[in-house]
């Protein structure tokens, strides 16, 4: 493994780093005023296209492409939305940079509006974060103070409001028109696409939905420029030409059963088990992992002997996961029953439902119910059937549901049942060696309480 | 006729006309709305659901229909003067997190999402608060609680803390 000097998060463990001095002191918004003194909107948007910048929120997509979507000589307004309402289990990069370094992400959001046009950008935040709430006002303000926020930047014409948006504890409120919704006073129930937001998106105008580290990513293209973005991370595939590579650093969160968890910075297409061995110290209590969620627990999971996979924006897919979503790595080592992993994830997606499409309300709940049977040992083995039947027929790939989130419930139930069917099979029999292999259809079972 | 003593102060009522300027419509400050009295009230009743929606040109029914979708609003009565929230997502429950939940609500004699009878604590099970580096943890208030032992947790929910904002 290469040493790799942090770049996003460099102002982490700095004093006073979150503050415009420190930001300034470390070469922050003079590319800004490069760019609007020197460029027009249409050359940030080259620049970040031609960076291979994919969105860091979880679906990958080209950052600069999602820009060109947005209608032409709109007349506005034009929103952005940025996305910090980080909610994916395992999840925490969003809440460091907010925290540790808010004037990257603020940099990033003008030099985004001024691509897209955009004169008001709404920052989504999950309510989970006070501190980030407090960090990102205090940047806010200082930004305005500075001459970079307000009317008619640094002479530019050009004018920028940001405002934070505090959520209300819901998951769904991450994916993008959710948010929108939500945003907008009402329910969180994501829109059916098309139109898509950069069309038809908050107040029913041309929107940009962005995540915080893509906002931080773009701060540092524009600081640091197209080539140095190249030069980190995987290239694209020469034989696939469907395949934009996986350029620039991530931002891995590393959590559970290692020594060290943490926010590391590291090239995309760094391997699970460096990130775990090189980073987090191995897993913890000197154990073996059995598995591990390569990107936040709708992506599914790795199995020990598929650790070495780079974690690229192509690498989690060519072993079934769904991909490298959040790139939030949890490990759960070999003392830990894949039946309590199963359990605790039917029970997020079934709680965070936002219950507008019939199979994932009921699919997710059922599957819940089911894993609570299992757990309460009468659990049969048709049961991994009809789990895997509801993972194989929920969510948007199959074409059955509005949002990703029903595959994102699937991914886990599909990966743990594939990759760990012996296990679950070993369970059921030991704890209904008399009903174990019962057939019928069981009445069913009422939500176990916590007590 | 004596008019019903309204739930929502001035001051309020002047908190969310200060942001009514970052929106084009008032509807958009239904979230807003709720969180401004919530901090005060630490909880929204039925009535403060009518008064906002009287502030926003709204239907009660449109304020009400937020509100009960993201049940984070309390209606019947205050939360405690602590809330904690007690992650039981992976990270956590990997290093004990459902534990955790279970012996504070035990040791403080209530059910997950009870408030204590003198009404200074809640305790709710949370989805990922997004400190998984720190699991199992705890957010009480504004302050993160990190690395939480049972006991530990314990001791740290009695202290009194600042109100949530
Ligand atoms: C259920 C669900 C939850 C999501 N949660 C988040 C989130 O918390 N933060 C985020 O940035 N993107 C989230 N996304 C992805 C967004 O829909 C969207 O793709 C992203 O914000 C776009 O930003 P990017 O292109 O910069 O990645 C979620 C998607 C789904 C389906
Ligand atoms: S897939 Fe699930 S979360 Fe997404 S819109 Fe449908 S019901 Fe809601
Ligand atoms: S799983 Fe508990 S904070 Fe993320």
């Amino acid at each position: 493994m290469k040493p790799f000097k942090p770049v996003l998060l460099e102002a982490v463990g700095v004093p006073d780093g979150h503050t415009i001095a420190s930001y300034k002191s470390r070469g922050g918004y003079a590319p800004l005023e490069k760019v609007l003194a020197e460029k027009q909107p249409a050359d940030v948007v080259e620049m970040v296209k031609s960076s291979g910048l994919r969105g860091r929120g979880g679906a990958g997509f080209s950052t600069g492409l999602k820009w060109t979507f947005l209608p032409k000589d709109h007349p506005g307004p034009i929103y952005l939305c940025v996305n910090a309402d980080e909610s994916e289990p395992g999840t925490f990069n969003n809440r460091i940079l907010m925290e540790d370094d808010p004037h990257q992400v603020i940099e990033g959001i003008i030099l985004s509006s001024y691509a897209t046009r955009a004169s008001t950008a709404y920052i989504y935040l999950r309510y989970e974060y006070p501190r980030s709430w407090h960090r990102l006002q205090g940047a806010i303000d200082e930004a305005y103070a500075a001459g970079y926020l307000g009317k008619n930047i640094r002479g530019s014409n050009f004018s920028l409001d940001i405002y934070l948006h505090r959520g209300a504890a819901a998951y769904i409120c991450g994916e993008e028109t959710g948010l929108i919704e939500s945003l907008e006073g009402k329910r969180a129930w994501p829109r059916i696409k098309p139109p898509f937001p950069a069309i038809e998106g908050l107040f029913r105008k041309p929107t940009v939905v962005n995540n915080v580290e893509t906002m931080a990513c773009v701060a540092q293209i524009a600081r640091r420029g197209v080539e140095w973005f190249k030069s980190i991370g995987v290239p694209a595939d020469p034989n696939n030409p469907r395949d934009p590579g996986s350029y620039g650093p991530k931002l891995y969160c590393l959590s559970g059963h290692v020594e060290k968890p943490g926010c590391y910075e590291a090239p995309l297409g760094i391997t699970a088990r460096e990130l775990i061995d090189g980073f987090g110290g191995g897993v913890w209590k000197g154990r073996k992992a059995k598995a591990v969620i390569p990107g936040g627990i709708s992506m599914g999971l790795m199995t020990e002997s598929e650790l070495d996979t780079p974690l690229d924006f192509a690498g989690p897919g060519k072993v079934g996961c769904l991909g490298l979503g959040t790139a939030a790595v949890v490990v759960i080592d070999d003392h830990t029953s894949i039946v309590d992993f199963l359990h605790n994830s039917c029970r997020f997606f079934a709680h965070e439902s936002c219950g507008q499409c019939t199979p994932c309300r009921e699919g997710t709940s059922w599957s819940l119910r089911m894993l609570e049977r299992i757990k309460a040992g009468k659990g049969r083995l048709k049961d991994l059937d009809i789990l895997l039947e509801i993972g194989q027929t929920m969510g948007m790939m199959p074409g059955s549901t509005i949002c990703g989130l029903a595959d994102g419930a699937a991914w886990p139930i599909k990966n743990a049942i594939k990759k760990f069917r012996g296990e679950f099979e070993d369970y059921i029999r030991r704890t209904n060696p008399s009903g174990w292999m019962v057939t019928d259809p069981v009445p069913a079972l009422q939500i176990v309480g916590a007590h | 006729m004596i008019s019903k003593p309204k739930i929502l102060s001035d001051e309020m009522v002047a908190k969310i006309e200060a942001l009514a300027p970052r929106y084009p419509n008032r509807r958009a400050l239904t979230l807003p709305a709720l969180h401004i009295v919530n901090a005060e009230l630490r909880h929204v009743p039925l009535e403060a659901v009518v008064e906002i929606a009287e502030v926003l040109g709204l239907a009660p029914a449109e304020v009400q229909d937020t509100l009960t979708f993201y049940q984070f609003f309390h209606q019947e009565k205050p939360h405690g003067k602590v809330r904690a929230f007690v992650c039981r997502s992976v990270s956590c429950a990997l290093r004990g997190g459902d534990h955790l939940l279970e012996h504070l609500c035990h040791a403080h004699g209530i059910q997950p999402y009870g408030t204590t009878p003198d009404g200074e604590l809640t305790i709710e099970p949370a989805e990922c608060l997004g400190a998984c580096d720190f699991a199992p943890c705890i957010l009480a208030n504004d302050d993160l609680l990190e690395n939480m032992t049972p006991e530990a947790a314990e001791a740290e929910l009695k202290k009194p803390r600042a109100r949530a904002t």
